[in-house]
């Protein structure tokens, strides 16, 4: 019964979605809202989880003074302190955290925003060091890949208004439009192909990995 | 140690240095690099300009962070002010846990150039909702099942802008801005479902994956990256919605120096890759 009653569900679960999707009246389309409003209350545990096994791993890393456990103190401190400063505006302003001058408005707008912009940016710098290390011409597919690169990379920054640069540009949006598309698209047929096939696989029991 | 060996090993704070000049300098000293406006960019400002002024309302969902604020912020600026100066009506909402507080800072920035735009009345901004799939079919159904309040806790019904308002019936057009991959689950439902007209605003290095979407239609356009968000704001300058500095413009100034600085620092790369196997192969000492 342990693991019937988790089977039937799903399958009873998937079959209505689906029957929703293709026909969004009475009475599924009320079958489809109630799963949704469990599936918002799910979300919001799952994010629950997700913080209490975040402080878990670090709460035992600094316990253990693992290596890097500062890190991990630092993390659990910011944490606990967002944590608060999102309680307090919450309360100070009925419920909507980020109202400007709230003490999380002020985190996230000289704190978080700044942080994670300048973490980005970073990105830049080794990116082109990579690139310098790293794209060389050295068989037939890396050598494609780079032209490939350099002709959408000078596509895309047009530096003077010339033929040149109108071809490459011309030259950037075909090669975006065609080859590059025709290669996404198969990897999101593949995709889709797949998760369809998981899909059918959980609903009919099949799959039963996400039980154990 | 010999030239090419040097250069192979080329210390990469040097590389970083000449980032950061290429970066910087075309900052304090703009170039004003010519700017082609392409097809999806004129495609999403036709699309916003198609609905009619004081008409069912834009629905801009912010889902993106911080992280990848450069490329979507303008994008949020260039949209909010074609709205507010032509009197369309804008919805605004995340899916996105940091997108709320992106949506906040975009109206904070914007307002104060529209000091008559009123909350409810010209806006409406519904804030962060966690179940991505969950809110947007929720929609499909009524907006007020997934928010029935705005962000700053006042109920739907008594918003003047949302007293018709109801699903996607009543919303002209949604454009998402997005840092990640929550454009295909609106696509998925807003439009596949729904049929709802969709743009998205999206960075450059996640563009690509959405070509297949704007060539099926499924999207009426799409702004990629910074150059995206510079197009936008060329259109609404065209068009005479603003006079504002233009921070995706200047920015693409930086962003085509540090491109040509990377072809550069591959060409010499390579170069000096193929020298020191030619004189491998030559049995000379390497990089001499």
């Amino acid at each position: 019964m342990r693991r019937q009653i988790p089977l039937l569900l799903t399958f009873l679960t998937g079959v209505a979605i689906i029957i929703a999707f293709f026909i969004p009246h009475r009475p599924f389309n009320e079958v489809q809202d109630i799963l949704i409003d469990w599936a918002i209350i799910i979300t919001g545990f799952a994010l629950l989880l997700g913080v209490h096994s975040l402080l878990r791993k670090h709460i035992t890393h600094i316990q253990r003074k693992d290596s890097g456990w500062g890190f991990s103190l630092i993390l659990t401190f910011f944490f606990i302190g967002v944590f608060v400063a999102g309680i307090i505006s919450a309360f100070q302003y009925k419920g909507y955290s980020l109202t400007p001058g709230s003490s999380l408005y002020f985190v996230y707008d000289y704190m978080v925003i700044p942080l994670s912009a300048t973490m980005f940016a970073l990105l830049a710098f080794f990116i082109a060091s990579a690139a310098y290390r790293a794209f060389r011409a050295r068989r037939l597919n890396a050598t494609l890949l780079l032209v490939a690169a350099v002709i959408v990379m000078l596509g895309r920054v047009p530096i003077a208004e010339n033929a040149f640069f109108k071809f490459l540009t011309r030259f950037s949006d075909w090669f975006m439009f065609i080859p590059q598309m025709a290669a996404k698209r198969g990897i999101w047929i593949g995709i889709a192909l797949g998760a369809f096939a998981m899909s059918l696989r959980i609903i009919l029991g099949i799959e039963r990995t996400y039980l154990q | 140690m010999r030239f090419w060996e040097k250069v192979m090993k080329l210390d990469r704070r040097w590389i970083f240095l000449l980032i950061g000049l290429a970066v910087l300098i075309p900052f304090l000293k703009p170039l004003k690099l010519p700017l082609t406006i392409t097809k999806p960019a004129k495609d999403v400002f036709d699309a916003v300009e198609n609905i009619p002024p004081e008409g069912p309302p834009l629905l801009i969902a912010t889902d993106y962070a911080p992280s990848t604020a450069p490329e979507l912020d303008p994008m949020l600026y260039a949209l909010l002010r074609q709205c507010f100066t032509s009197k369309r009506r804008v919805i605004l909402l995340a899916l996105y846990p940091q997108g709320a507080g992106m949506a906040q800072a975009g109206l904070d920035f914007i307002l104060p150039e529209f000091p008559e735009a009123k909350s409810g009345v010209d806006y409406v901004f519904l804030g962060y909702q966690p179940g991505i799939q969950a809110i947007v079919m929720y929609i499909g159904e009524d907006v007020r099942l997934a928010f029935p309040t705005d962000a700053y806790g006042i109920p739907l019904d008594s918003l003047p802008m949302m007293k018709n308002i109801r699903n996607y019936d009543d919303i002209a057009l949604i454009i998402d801005l997005a840092g990640s991959s929550i454009p295909i689950t609106w696509v998925t439902y807003a439009v596949a479902r729904y049929g709802e007209l969709m743009a998205v605003g999206v960075t450059a290095v996640s563009a690509a994956q959405y070509y297949p979407y704007l060539d099926s239609g499924q999207f009426v356009g799409m702004l990629g990256g910074l150059k995206g968000a510079a197009e936008y704001e060329k259109l609404i300058k065209q068009k005479g919605y603003t006079k504002a500095r233009e921070i995706a413009t200047i920015g693409m100034d930086a962003q085509s120096i540090a491109h040509l600085v990377i072809l550069f620092l591959i060409i010499i790369g390579n170069i000096a890759f193929f020298a020191s196997k030619s004189h491998k192969k030559k049995g000379g000492p390497i990089g001499s």
